[in-house]
């Protein structure tokens, strides 16, 4: 590591950063995620529309991808997101399938099963739902029992210093030394927001969905809005994971690849010292 | 520079990402025609029904709307016009010659003109009909308890599901369309808010929306309501029927409980 010849003399520590529980529920996500995000694709693609309220208002959606009218000999691929028009050809509303240029939501690439199939993709989407769901209770039983979850919340300390946090992030400097040892605050609250905010509601519209579900806990579905606010509130939770998993990966990229995935696989994490005042 | 090296980097793990994404997918794809893998995420569906069962009491009902929140433009979707001959002779007068049959493992097999259910005590529900699409519309039903008829034929102890018969071909592929049907156990058979509806939003039944007569079951998935309604079954087990998974939809891989 550059830092050992810098330095001259290496003051590396080891620290035991990642629980065993925390490395296994979060590899487990990270199947679960990955097919429930593709499969969820398969699944709005039936149907590329999002409404509001307690039932589909198809001429006046807040998201829409379909090919333009009048296009088929050049297919344009057309999404509508709050009254305004943008050309998504190749990606959203039209792409190719088998060299042909076809009218789908999402593109293929990004569905599972790649092919239009929305039984198979609801069999994916439940099957990995069970899955994610009883990983996730393992997750927060662990972290409430163990004290991890305390972990998570950011103190007054910290949210005072929250821009600081934020501008040495934007210079893609990280903690080092002792403070590495715990989430910074951005961390938390990324984290906390994730875990305890968006996935449970996540859950919760995806359960709204479901006609059973809304027979038995009628309030689920009219705390939300209706069941097509569900199903919106559903994709923009899902929206918000995947942009949450973009600057994750970023991060894990930016600060240090072969530490950080050591570190969710064996648990153990490498703290680079504290940069003197004139290294830089 | 690199490129003299004949060696491109970033080329070189752009190809290997999209060579590593390409073969994970086809993966996928394959599992997801794979025997072993079907069967094991079809288990979910157990757990799901089992799980719904559970909290679902029998007298749970699905929410009812009031006028205002009717749908305008109430989606027709499946079959929407059905050309089958038969169906297109009762169609002509108006359903006149129309029975509905109702048999198998019941005590007294019996048939019902429209005109015969539409004297028998109704349930009027205004509720949302939710498609295995995504999408969901609002429309005002009015027609027979389920229960009524059952009631009437006596089940035999060892009916468990209540098949349903349907006048239409659902073309699906080029080796021929086949016969929409449809199945229900006997929770949601028996359920009150399950009715054969032949009114809709205070008219008779549209020809799109299953005319004469089609199934509500409130609790479940748009497929299961049975359009074109024709003949009703009582069986023990549903696997000699057609596809053998109890519907239509359900041999094309859809869960047979559509609660979820």
């Amino acid at each position: 590591m550059s830092a050992i010849s810098e330095e001259g003399v290496p003051r590396r520590q080891l620290i035991y950063r990642h629980r065993l529980v925390v490395r296994v529920t979060h590899w487990i996500n990270v199947l679960c995620i990955t097919v429930l995000l593709m499969s969820g694709m398969q699944i709005f693609n039936a149907h590329p529309a999002l409404y509001l309220g307690q039932r589909s208002h198809f001429d006046s959606p807040v998201l829409a991808m379909r090919q333009a009218p009048d296009t088929d000999d050049n297919p344009v691929g057309v999404t509508t997101i709050l009254g305004h028009d943008f050309t998504t050809t190749g990606v959203l509303g039209v792409s190719r399938e088998n060299g042909a240029s076809v009218e789908r939501g999402f593109p293929s690439w990004a569905t599972l099963p790649s092919f239009q199939d929305l039984a198979t993709g609801r069999r994916w989407h439940f099957f990995f739902a069970w899955l994610f769901v009883a990983n996730g209770l393992v997750y927060l039983a662990w972290s409430l029992a163990s004290g991890h979850l305390r972990e998570l919340v950011p103190n007054r300390d910290q949210l005072r210093h929250i821009g600081a946090s934020i501008w040495e992030h934007m210079r893609l400097k990280f903690p080092r030394g002792d403070e590495a040892r715990h989430y910074n605050v951005l961390q938390k609250l990324a984290y906390f927001g994730i875990a305890l905010v968006v996935l449970p509601l996540l859950v919760l519209a995806g359960l709204a969905m479901s006609p059973g579900i809304d027979a038995a806990f009628p309030w689920l579905v009219d705390i939300l809005g209706g069941r097509q606010t569900a199903r919106t509130i559903h994709f923009v939770c899902a929206t918000l994971v995947v942009l949450f998993i973009l600057v994750h990966l970023a991060m894990v990229l930016i600060s240090g690849v072969f530490n950080n995935l050591r570190s969710m696989i064996t648990g153990n994490y490498v703290i680079q010292p504290e940069e003197k005042s004139d290294a830089r | 520079m690199r490129v003299d090296k004949g060696f491109d980097r970033r080329g070189f793990l752009k190809r290997a990402f999209v060579l590593g994404g390409t073969l994970v997918l086809a993966g996928c794809d394959q599992l997801s025609s794979a025997d072993w893998f079907r069967r094991m995420l079809f288990r979910a569906e157990s757990l799901t029904r089992t799980t719904q069962r559970a909290i679902l009491g029998p007298n749970d009902m699905a929410r009812e709307y009031s006028e205002a929140d009717i749908s305008p433009d109430f989606k027709p979707n499946g079959s929407i016009d059905p050309q089958d001959e038969d169906y297109l002779a009762l169609s002509a007068n108006g359903f006149q010659d129309w029975r509905l049959k109702v048999g198998g493992l019941v005590e007294r097999p019996m048939e019902w003109s429209l005109a015969d259910l539409r004297a028998m005590p109704s349930r009027t529900q205004i509720t949302r009909h939710d498609c295995v699409e995504g999408w969901n519309c609002i429309g005002k039903w009015k027609g027979v308890p389920l229960k009524a008829l059952l009631d009437q034929v006596g089940l035999k102890p060892e009916a468990r599901y209540i098949v349903f018969y349907c006048a239409d071909t659902l073309e699906q592929t080029l080796a021929g369309g086949a016969k929409y049907y449809e199945s229900l156990g006997l929770p949601d058979a028996e359920h009150a808010q399950t009715i054969l509806a032949y009114e809709m939003n205070g008219g008779t039944l549209p020809v799109a929306h299953g005319a004469p007569l089609r199934l509500r079951v409130e609790r479940q998935l748009g497929y299961k309501m049975a359009k074109y309604v024709m003949r009703i079954e009582a069986v023990a087990d549903f696997s000699a029927i057609d596809g053998g998974n109890g519907g239509f939809w359900e041999d094309r891989g859809y869960e047979w409980y559509a609660g979820i």
